[in-house]
Formats: C-alpha cells, sequence, structure tokens
C-alpha cells in the first residue's frame, strides 16, 4: 500500500478546510428548522442544540390541526398543491405551443414575441408585482386562486418558451419536413413529432413552473387573503403577525411545506440542472 | 376561430387569408394564448402603472420621503457589495466542487439544499436563531461569556448585513452550479499544459481560468443584480424593512407603499429605478437573444 505524500495530505486538508465551513453554512439553518421541529416548545425555546426529549409531536399539532394558526391548514397546503399543479399545466400548454410557433413553423412576428417574453423575464417581479395587484383588482380577480395562477403563468411563461425555444431550434428541419412529405398536418406534427422528441425539456419546465408557483410568496400574500383561500407560504408569514407566535409550529409546517419542493427538485435534478441552468446562462 | 381573427386583425395589410400559410394561420393560434397572457398581465399592468405615476408630484413626495432615500442607497448596497462578494465565493467554489473526490460529489448535492427549498422557513429559521430573548446564537454568547448578546435585528446595519448574508445563502448555491459549467467547459490539456510548465495556481487562474469565464461571469453578475433588484423575500421575511423603515430596499418599498394605499407612489419608486434596470436588461438581451 501507498502511503500518502506529506503534499496529499497538505491538499486534502485545505479541501477540508473549505468543504467544512461550506457545509456548516449550508446546513445551519436547516437543520435549526428540523431542530425545531422535533423538538418540544421548551426545548426549542432555550437554545439547545439537541433537544433533551425530541419528540413528533408538533407533526400532530399541526396533521390534527390543532392550533389557531393550523386551523386551515388542509386547505391551505390543497390550495398550495392546486395552484402549483395548474400553473404547471397552464405554463406547459402555452409555452409549448408558443415555442412551437416560434421555432419550428416560424410564425411571422415571432422573434419580436420572444423579445418581448425575454423583457418580461429580466424585469424583477417584485416590480411588476404592484401593477399587477391593481390588475387582479380591476378584473375582479382578487381573492380568487385564478389571480395567482394567472400572475404565475405570467411570470413562468417567459422563461418557459425560451428554454424550450433554444431547444426545438435544436430539432433538424429535417423532421418537419419528412413529416410533411408523409402527409402530416401541422397539428399531427406538434402531437406526435414535436411534443416527444421535447420531452425532457418539457419535463424541466413544468417541474420549473409547479416549484415557481409552490415556492412563491409575495405574489400569494398581496393576491389572497382570506384565511381558507391562502397558500401555505402566506399562512407561514402569518405565523410572524402574534408577538408569542408558537415558532416550533412554524418550524414544522415550514418543514413539511419544504419537503416536497426538495424531493421533486432531487428527483429531477438531471432534467433540471441539463434543460435550465445550462439555458440560463449562455455563455 | 375568434383567436385566429383576432390575430389576424393585428397584422397590418389586406386578405391576409391569401397571403398566410396554414401553417403561418397555425403559428398565430399557438401563439395567442401567450399573446392574451402577455397584453393581460404584462402590457396592462405596466401602462396602467405608469399612468397612475406620472403626475410629477409623486416623485417630488418621493424625494422628500428619507425612507425612499435610505431604501435607494440601501439597495445600492445590496447589489452592489452584496452581489459581489457573492459572484466572488461561487466563482471561487465552482473551483472547489470542480475537485474531483467522492465527498465533494456528496457536499455538492447537500450545497444545492439553500436554492431547492422554499425561501420563507428558512429565512424565518435564521430570524428565530437571532432573536434576541429566546435565540440559540444569544443562547451559546451567553453561556459561552455571560453577557447577554446584540438585538441583532434591530441595529440597521447589522440588519441589512444579515439580509445579504441569507440572500447570498439561498442563491450562491444557483450561481455555482452556472460557474461550474463554465469552468468544466475548459479543456483539460490547458491546465496539463501549465502543469508541466511549472506555472502556479494563481498563473493557472489567471491565464487559463479566468480568461475562458470571464464572459460569463460578467453575465451571470448583471443577472444575479437585475433578480436581486426583485428580492422581496430575504428582506421583507427577516427585518421587514424595520427597525424604524431603515432597512428597506426598492423592492419592498413599493410593496410598502402598496400596503399603505398608495400607488402611486409605489409606481413611481419603481419608475425611479428605470434608468438603472432598462440598461442592464438591455445589455442582457442582447446577449441571450444572439
Amino acid at each position: 500500500m501507498k502511503l500518502p505524500s506529506l503534499r496529499d495530505v497538505a491538499t486534502e486538508a485545505r479541501l477540508l478546510l473549505i468543504g467544512i465551513p461550506v457545509f456548516l453554512w449550508t446546513m445551519i439553518p436547516i437543520y435549526h428548522m428540523f431542530l425545531f421541529a422535533i423538538s418540544p416548545k421548551e426545548d426549542a425555546f432555550s437554545g439547545k442544540l439537541w433537544p433533551d426529549h425530541p419528540t413528533l409531536h408538533n407533526f400532530t399539532i399541526v396533521f390534527k390541526q390543532q392550533h389557531y394558526f393550523l386551523r386551515d391548514f388542509y386547505a391551505q397546503f390543497w390550495n398550495s398543491l392546486v395552484i402549483a399543479a395548474a400553473v404547471g399545466v397552464l405554463t406547459l400548454v402555452i409555452a409549448t405551443a408558443a415555442a412551437f410557433s416560434i421555432s419550428r413553423l416560424r410564425v411571422p412576428g415571432g422573434r419580436i414575441v420572444m423579445n418581448l417574453a425575454l423583457f418580461t423575464y429580466f424585469i424583477p417581479a417584485a416590480f411588476l408585482a404592484v401593477p399587477m395587484y391593481r390588475t387582479m383588482g380591476n378584473y375582479g380577480l382578487l381573492n380568487n386562486h385564478w389571480s395567482l395562477i394567472l400572475a404565475m403563468v405570467t411570470i413562468a411563461s417567459p422563461y418557459a418558451i425560451w428554454v424550450l425555444k433554444q431547444a426545438s431550434d435544436k430539432l433538424p428541419v429535417e423532421l418537419d419536413e419528412a413529416a410533411v412529405m408523409d402527409g402530416a398536418t401541422t397539428l399531427q406534427i406538434f402531437r406526435m413529432v414535436y411534443v416527444p422528441l421535447m420531452m425532457p425539456s418539457l419535463v424541466a419546465i413544468g417541474t420549473y413552473a409547479v416549484l415557481l408557483a409552490w415556492n412563491e410568496y409575495l405574489y400569494a400574500f398581496l393576491l389572497l387573503s382570506n384565511d381558507r383561500e391562502i397558500t401555505l407560504p402566506v399562512a407561514l408569514g402569518n405565523f410572524l403577525a402574534a408577538d408569542d407566535s408558537p415558532w416550533e409550529l412554524l418550524m414544522t409546517t415550514g418543514f413539511i411545506y419544504a419537503l416536497p419542493p426538495a424531493a421533486i427538485y432531487y428527483a429531477f435534478r438531471r432534467y433540471m440542472v441539463g434543460g435550465l441552468t445550462a439555458g440560463a446562462v449562455k455563455s | 376561430m375568434a383567436i385566429t381573427l383576432s390575430g389576424d386583425q393585428a397584422l397590418p395589410g389586406p386578405p391576409l387569408s391569401s397571403r398566410l400559410t396554414p401553417a403561418q394561420v397555425w403559428g398565430i393560434v399557438l401563439l395567442a394564448p401567450y399573446l392574451l397572457v402577455f397584453l393581460a398581465f404584462v402590457v396592462y399592468p405596466v401602462c396602467y402603472g405608469l399612468w397612475l405615476a406620472r403626475a410629477p408630484s409623486n416623485y417630488v413626495a418621493l424625494y422628500n420621503d428619507p425612507i425612499f432615500a435610505r431604501a435607494a442607497v440601501n439597495t445600492l448596497i445590496f447589489l452592489v457589495i452584496g452581489i459581489n462578494i457573492k459572484m466572488v465565493i461561487a466563482l471561487f467554489l465552482s473551483g472547489f466542487f470542480a475537485v474531483q473526490r467522492p465527498w465533494i460529489k456528496w457536499l455538492s448535492v447537500i450545497f444545492i439544499l439553500p436554492w431547492a427549498v422554499p425561501s420563507i422557513p428558512t429565512i424565518l429559521s435564521v430570524r428565530f436563531m437571532f432573536n434576541p430573548e429566546w435565540g440559540v446564537i444569544n443562547h451559546l454568547i451567553f453561556s459561552f461569556t455571560g453577557d447577554d448578546g446584540p438585538n441583532w435585528l434591530n441595529d440597521p446595519t447589522v440588519a441589512l448585513t444579515m439580509a445579504i448574508g441569507v440572500h447570498i445563502w439561498k442563491s450562491l448555491p444557483f450561481w455555482t452550479l452556472i460557474l461550474i459549467t463554465g469552468r468544466l467547459a475548459i479543456p483539460h490539456d490547458l491546465f496539463e499544459a501549465a502543469e508541466v510548465d511549472g506555472a502556479s495556481w494563481w498563473q493557472k487562474f489567471r491565464y487559463i481560468t479566468w480568461p475562458s469565464m470571464q464572459t460569463l461571469y460578467i453575465t451571470c453578475t448583471l443577472l444575479s443584480m437585475i433578480w436581486t433588484l426583485g428580492d422581496f423575500n430575504s428582506v421583507y421575511l427577516l427585518t421587514g424593512g424595520g427597525p424604524a423603515d431603515l432597512t428597506h430596499v426598492l423592492a419592498t418599498l413599493g410593496i410598502r407603499y402598496l400596503r399603505l394605499d398608495q400607488l402611486s407612489l409605489a409606481m413611481a419608486s419603481i419608475v425611479c429605478a428605470m434608468p438603472f434596470v432598462l440598461p442592464l436588461v438591455y445589455f442582457m438581451m442582447k446577449r441571450l437573444s444572439r
């Protein structure tokens, strides 16, 4: 067996000197949240790094809705779920159609629409939130789930169209030409050639839109206010309204709320990294 | 069919049906849903908002509002200092994560967590860690020194720094990931040749890594600046703009005016940011639509 040289040891030590702080920096806020979720109130508030009596009691309280702040937990969870799913589906439909139209059918004016969409993508969402709030009021959609769904579709579509257009520009033109030769109509090309070939990008974009909607706080908090209509993140924010907030329950609910997106992210990581980050910044 | 017709009308010139191929007609039909969304939820709100912000008196009111000036300065600090620190760290870490070790591969999976989980619960978690009475940080300070820790979020400088820290915590993984892809795209034989020539790590960085990643790095920095302008959560959920409205940034200030029912002021504050935003947006669009 070859003994590691002094130089190897020094390199490894230097790597650890970076790796350990990175690990701590990343994990501390998440660990702190987890710690609260499994701690009884007294332990959580006494600054212990590990509770004397770890317990799942907080989860029981959340799941049985046994607290004033949690009385609509299931309704709010369901709202988050429905809105995220609707945003995912609508974004996919709208963006796929638009990308097909711009990239494959070369619709007149497609380039302008693409640039307008990109422009929207770069306007900070918090800036658009102000006029969007008033607009939804004018449309009579405030406090209605459609307001949040449509707002999130508006925000998700530009990037979705851009990524899908980039991906579909890479498909060879010959495919469409061959299909036309075989007598395929435009819709048939869309359904039977385009969508199957675009599957990996579609998965990435669907995931992107679902996560964006599930995680959204600002728009949800502006557009929805009724306790039974709000989504989970807004409910979490509402915990702060009281001085004696049950932080251990807030962290438990937050932990439950953070699990689905984390799971989805890791499940689709391959698609996300390939489809999104590569497209996010074209070098 | 109604959609087709409205699409046709948007185009100039007489009898279009004769000029358009069926594929182009379908193109318009398929593009119509996005155009509708764009008109109803981007064009209309933006025009309406600009119309609300048209009166010069709004800008006088903003000019006289010390909170606005403070928010503008805070935003500038957030962007110029916060983003540059973040991007330098991301550049550094991209080199770290490019090292081939099994444990570094595992660490990179964990490192993504802040990006993968929603920001609300984690920001609130940080907020409670720094709670002066019950937070774990002040408990630790007390047990080590016997003194009460500071009231962290009550000091505007500390609070703003922490908001920047939270922002970095959340978005560092994303930018590191992008820079890793950039770094891995550099041909490996360049480094091997440099190794043979006895180049130091600084020389390798200076003459190989940086020249190849420069454009990507600058694009990332600018893009991050644009997006950070819209970072509402890091400030709002951590400090709520406080103490005494001293830690607002433009993103939270607009919402604050909105909550105070001063919509035209909210829009005016956003209009004031446009001279900075639009050149950045223009530059990014030039780069991305090439």
